[in-house]
C-alpha cells in the first residue's frame, strides 16, 4: 500500500504548491509541531510562524510560513497561509526585513500577550534561518 | 459650413484623441490579462477558506456563544457599507454601476430608519458619493500607490472593519464591488460579510468529525477575521479585473467612435474643398465669358 497523500499550499495570490506524492508533512501548529502521515484523522488547526517540512518521494523541502490554517481530510492536506517562502531560494534581505518589522511591532506596548508570544516565535525562527 | 482650416484642425485633433484611446485600450488589455490571472489564482484560497468555515460553523452546537462575527450582534440598526471602486476614471460605467447599486441599498437603509455608515475604497467612489452622502462617510481608503492588488492592502481594510465592529460601531457590514464575468459584462455585487451568511447548500457536508487543535471556538474566532480580509481581497481582485475589462471595452468604443468621426469629417472636408474649387472655376469661366 502506498504511503503517499496529496498536499496543496495556497496563499491569497495563487496556489503555491501542489503535490500528490507526499509522505509526511511537519507543520508548526499552534500547540506544537504536528507530523502528518497518511490516514491521519481529519484535523483543522492553526499555524504559528515557523518552518513547514515536506517529505516526498522527490525529496525534502522546507518553507517558512508566517501564519496559516491547515485542514486534513480524506488524505488531502490543505495549507492556507498569507506568507510563504521557500527556504531554498530565500532572500536574506527579505528575511531581515520581516524580522525588523516584527521587532518593531514587539516594541509596541499595546499588543496583547498572545501577539507578543507569536512575535517572539517569529523572530526566533527568522534568526535561525538567517 | 466650417472653413477648410477648421475642419483640418478638427480632424487632426480627433485623430490624436483616437491615438490616446487606442493606447489606453492596449494597456488595459495587457493589464486585464494579468488581473484576470490573479483573480483566478486567488480563487482557491477564498474557496478553501469558505469551506473550512462552513465545516466549522456547521459543527457549532452552541449558537448563542458563537463568535459575534458569525452570528452578528443580534441587532440590525447600524449598517456599514464598504464601497469599492477604482482610483482612476475613463473606464466606462464601472464606477457608476457600483455607485448605483450602493445608492439603492443606502436608500433602503435610510428609508427603514437605520443608521448608515460608509467606507469608500478607491477615490472615484468617494468623489461620486461625497455630495449626497458626505456626512455618512466615516473613512476613505485609497491604494493609489500600490501598483497591483495585494493581500496586505486588503488586510488593512479588513482590520479597519473588524476594529470598528469590535468597538460596536455597526451591526451589519456589506461590501459592494463588481464581479468580473467577461470583458463586456461586469456585475455589481453586494455581499454581506458581517454577520457571515452561510449558503445552506453545503452545510450538511460537515458530518465528518474533525479533530480541533486548539479548541473549535478559538479556531473560529481566529479564522473569521481572516475570512473578512480574504473576502475583501477577493472583491478587490474581481474589481481590478472588472476595471480593466470595463476600461478596455470603453476605450475600444471610443476608438471606434473617433474613427467614425474622422471619416465623417474627412468627407465633409473633401466636399467643401470640391465646392470651393467648383466655385473658383465658375468664377473664372463666367469672367472669361463676359469678355
Amino acid at each position: 500500500m502506498s504511503e503517499e497523500y496529496s498536499l496543496e499550499i495556497v496563499n491569497p495570490e495563487r496556489s503555491f504548491l501542489l503535490k500528490d506524492d507526499v509522505t509526511e508533512v511537519v507543520v508548526p501548529a499552534y500547540e506544537g509541531e504536528i507530523g502528518i502521515l497518511k490516514d491521519h484523522i481529519s484535523i483543522i488547526s492553526f499555524l504559528k510562524p515557523g518552518i513547514i517540512k515536506v517529505f516526498s518521494k522527490s525529496g525534502e523541502d522546507s518553507y517558512y510560513v508566517n501564519d496559516g490554517i491547515i485542514e486534513f481530510k480524506n488524505n488531502n492536506l490543505s495549507i492556507l497561509t498569507s506568507l510563504i517562502l521557500n527556504l531554498k531560494d530565500i532572500d536574506k534581505g527579505k528575511i531581515s526585513e520581516i524580522q525588523k518589522s516584527a521587532e518593531e511591532e514587539l516594541g509596541n506596548s499595546e499588543i496583547s500577550d498572545q501577539e507578543k508570544y507569536l512575535l517572539d516565535q517569529k523572530i526566533e525562527v527568522l534568526k535561525s534561518i538567517n | 459650413m466650417a472653413s477648410l482650416d477648421d475642419l483640418k484642425k478638427r480632424i487632426s485633433s480627433v485623430k490624436s484623441t483616437q491615438k490616446i484611446t487606442k493606447a489606453m485600450k492596449m494597456v488595459a488589455a495587457a493589464k486585464l490579462r494579468r488581473a484576470q490571472e490573479s483573480a483566478e489564482k486567488g480563487r482557491p484560497y477564498s474557496d478553501k477558506m469558505n469551506n473550512i468555515i462552513l465545516n466549522l460553523s456547521g459543527g457549532i452546537s452552541d449558537i448563542e456563544n458563537a463568535p459575534k462575527l458569525l452570528s452578528g450582534t443580534g441587532e440590525d440598526k447600524i449598517h456599514l457599507c464598504v464601497v469599492m471602486t477604482s482610483d482612476r476614471g475613463l473606464c466606462g460605467g464601472f464606477n457608476t454601476n457600483i455607485i448605483k447599486k450602493a445608492k439603492l441599498y443606502f436608500q433602503k437603509i435610510l428609508d427603514e430608519g437605520k443608521t448608515l455608515k460608509i467606507i469608500t475604497v478607491g477615490s472615484k467612489g468617494y468623489d461620486q458619493l461625497k455630495r449626497v452622502y458626505g456626512d455618512n462617510i466615516i473613512e476613505r481608503i485609497s491604494f493609489k500607490e500600490s501598483k497591483n492588488v495585494n493581500y496586505f492592502d486588503a488586510d488593512k481594510v479588513g482590520k479597519t472593519v473588524i476594529e470598528k465592529f469590535e468597538n460596536k460601531e455597526f451591526d451589519v457590514c456589506v461590501i459592494f464591488y463588481n464581479q468580473f464575468k467577461n470583458v463586456i459584462t461586469q456585475i455589481p455585487q453586494e455581499q454581506q460579510i458581517i454577520p457571515l451568511k452561510t449558503t445552506d447548500e453545503e452545510t450538511n457536508s460537515s458530518d465528518d468529525n474533525y479533530e480541533f487543535e486548539p479548541e473549535e471556538d478559538e479556531i473560529l474566532s481566529n479564522l473569521l477575521p481572516k475570512n473578512i480580509s480574504t473576502q475583501i481581497f477577493k472583491a478587490m481582485l474581481e474589481n481590478s479585473a472588472s476595471e480593466q475589462g470595463s476600461r478596455m471595452s470603453a476605450m475600444d468604443n471610443a476608438t471606434r467612435n473617433a474613427g467614425e468621426m474622422v471619416d465623417k469629417l474627412t468627407i465633409e472636408y473633401n466636399r467643401s474643398r470640391q465646392a470651393a474649387i467648383t466655385k473658383e472655376l465658375i468664377e473664372i469661366i463666367s469672367g472669361a465669358e463676359s469678355l
